[in-house]
């Protein structure tokens, strides 16, 4: 039986100071993240590195070569009352959601990171000189050969071999592009043109040069083998996808986060498909990306061809009897599941009958409908700079001014949701235990992180409270021990710890 | 995958996926006029000096 895909999402937002003449994007992410924090919280509660282990390679060795990514202590890092972390990371913002149970779940809590952004853009502007102003977008790349990511995590079983992993999600992060995507003017691979490339399905393609590899920030693995599960590492694995686009589109955020957990608890109960693997994974990763008419066949290593579309399908089909035996538990349950499979197979159907009936919900069909109806109204090439600028403005997180938001796409949370996931956790995750923690004793608590919290109850030396199983302090474990307890100190002597 | 059926679409086994339309009542003439009113929006909110703008778009150190 799988383990259930407790799962979250990463995301590294773009940061421009305007009318600064030598902007510093370490100093203006700081400020993006000290305004909210100052702005909205009681009290900043820090990081706890202790259990950062991010050269941990999940084949079990450290290639020689491989750069573990550092970890940077000394950067802004806060804890917030919705259990996410938000922080500095390199030269962005970054806003880790809470650890959620289903893709609908983290979608709001996606939607909520983006709120936050917002509102700390919005606090941040008021300090700064008038003409001076910080810009947030979320989007993965600058149109200049520099990348960041959107990172999807997910829980699997650790009994199961990494290489099946491997084997059996490579064809599925390949061929999931086609509804994933949040699309890009031209190429930033090495040697392809505007001509060439007018305009890709994906933000991210260009920059993966290897199939799996410990890497995140060069020569980009298609599959990356960080293993840094923050649980109980005995039992479990965190899964680390590094190979998605940042979406506008909610639907494609809750479709990316929904369909990939099935087909992780596809490949934990030994029911994935294992006939899909492409020949060349990077080159058919960069080729599907480029064929924004979804007509390429690409050589299988059985000697077959396949399109992305035939690809998909061959998953669906192996959801649906998966799905038959084991039903929709691990995945948040059957209502999520069955919205996820008719969903997924409509979306499928239209990309394969009427790709533009999604212009509503699907940024890179949204873009190309929008962008070719510019080029038409002025008569421009797609080399023309003012096409970069309305892609770049496409994902622009001021509400004035972003493209996306204008564009009405379909939404799969709403507003009210969203506003309590800004300071909620999620009910169904240790998530609950952290922001509930931090909401009731911000003056106690030292530290968080993702798998334990420190507190500081007084005469007693610190106390660390370990939180290596995802699925425990959750609102029915500890909810209302939390509203018994009016101090740190007691809620620990009725844990007994 | 060796047969070529087997790639088929398979029949979804809930109900029949309905496909995400634009609106059930819109003809092509009024998805123009909608995209030509976007299209006026964005002209009057792109950045006014695009060239400049992408220019100093630079994002470094991610990963």
């Amino acid at each position: 039986m799988a383990v259930h895909k407790v799962l979250g999402i990463e995301t590294e937002f773009g940061i421009l100071h305007r009318n600064e003449g030598d902007s510093n994007p370490v100093a203006a992410s700081s400020m993006i993240i000290n305004s909210y924090v100052n702005g909205y919280l009681e009290r900043r509660v820090g990081w706890d590195f202790e259990d950062e282990h991010p050269g941990v390679d999940a084949r079990g060795f450290n290639e020689f070569d491989a750069l573990a990514p550092e970890i940077e202590t000394h950067l802004v890092n806060a804890v917030l009352t919705n259990g996410a972390r938000y922080y500095v990371d390199h030269a962005h913002p970054e806003l880790a959601t809470p650890e959620c149970t289903d893709a609908f779940q983290c979608t709001i809590y996606d939607r909520a990171a983006e709120e936050i952004l917002i509102r700390s853009m919005d606090k941040a502007n008021q300090l700064l000189p008038d003409g001076e102003e910080l810009v947030i977008h979320k989007n993965n790349s600058d149109g200049k050969g520099n990348s960041y990511g959107c990172h999807e995590n997910y829980l699997v079983d650790r009994n199961v071999p990494f290489g099946r992993i491997v084997l059996q999600i490579m064809p599925f992060f390949i061929s999931r592009q086609i509804y994933c995507g949040a699309g890009k003017v031209g190429s930033e691979a090495a040697g392809l043109t505007h001509d060439e490339v007018p305009f890709q399905i994906t933000q991210r393609a260009d920059f993966f040069e290897e199939e799996v590899g410990l890497e995140t920030t060069l020569k980009r693995p298609i599959i990356n083998t960080r293993d840094e599960p923050h649980a109980d590492s005995k039992r479990y694995r965190r899964l680390h996808v590094i190979v998605g686009d940042a979406n506008m589109s909610e639907l494609q955020t809750y479709l990316k986060l929904g369909t990939t957990a099935i087909v992780l608890a596809m490949i934990d109960d030994d029911m994935a498909p294992s006939d899909c693997a492409f020949e060349a994974p990077v080159r058919a990763l960069r080729d599907v990306s480029y064929d924004i008419d979804l007509e390429g066949s690409y050589r299988l290593a059985n000697g077959t061809t396949a399109t992305a579309l035939e690809v998909q399908w061959v998953y669906y089909a192996a959801a649906e009897q998966w799905a038959d035996r084991h039903g929709f538990d691990v995945v948040g349950g059957e209502q999520v599941g069955t919205d996820l499979m008719k969903r997924w197979a409509s979306v499928l159907t239209a990309l394969e009958d009427n790709p533009d009936s999604l212009a509503d919900s699907i940024d890179w069909i949204a873009k190309r409908r929008l962008y070719e109806g510019f080029r038409a109204r002025h008569d421009i090439e797609w080399s023309d700079p003012r096409m970069a600028a309305l892609d770049l403005q496409y994902h622009d997180l001021r509400p004035d001014k972003g493209l996306a938001r204008r564009i009405g796409l379909v939404r799969i949370s709403n507003d009210a949701e969203v506003e309590a996931a800004i300071s909620q956790p999620p009910p169904t995750t240790r998530a609950f235990f952290r922001g509930r923690c931090l909401e009731k004793y911000p003056d106690q608590i030292v530290a968080a992180n993702w798998d334990s919290m420190v507190f500081d109850v007084g005469s007693d030396p610190l106390r660390r409270v370990p939180m290596l199983e995802p699925l425990r302090g959750t609102a029915a474990h500890v909810a209302s021990l939390l509203d018994e307890c009016d101090d740190a100190g007691e809620l620990l002597r009725r844990l007994g710890t | 995958m060796a047969e070529r059926e087997q790639k088929r679409r398979p029949t979804p086994r809930t109900e029949e996926p309905e496909v995400v339309e634009a609106g059930p009542n819109e003809t092509g003439q009024e998805l123009k006029a909608e995209l030509d009113d976007l299209l006026d929006e964005i002209d009057e909110v792109l950045e006014t000096n695009a060239e400049e703008f992408v220019k100093n778009y630079v994002q470094k150190g991610g990963q």
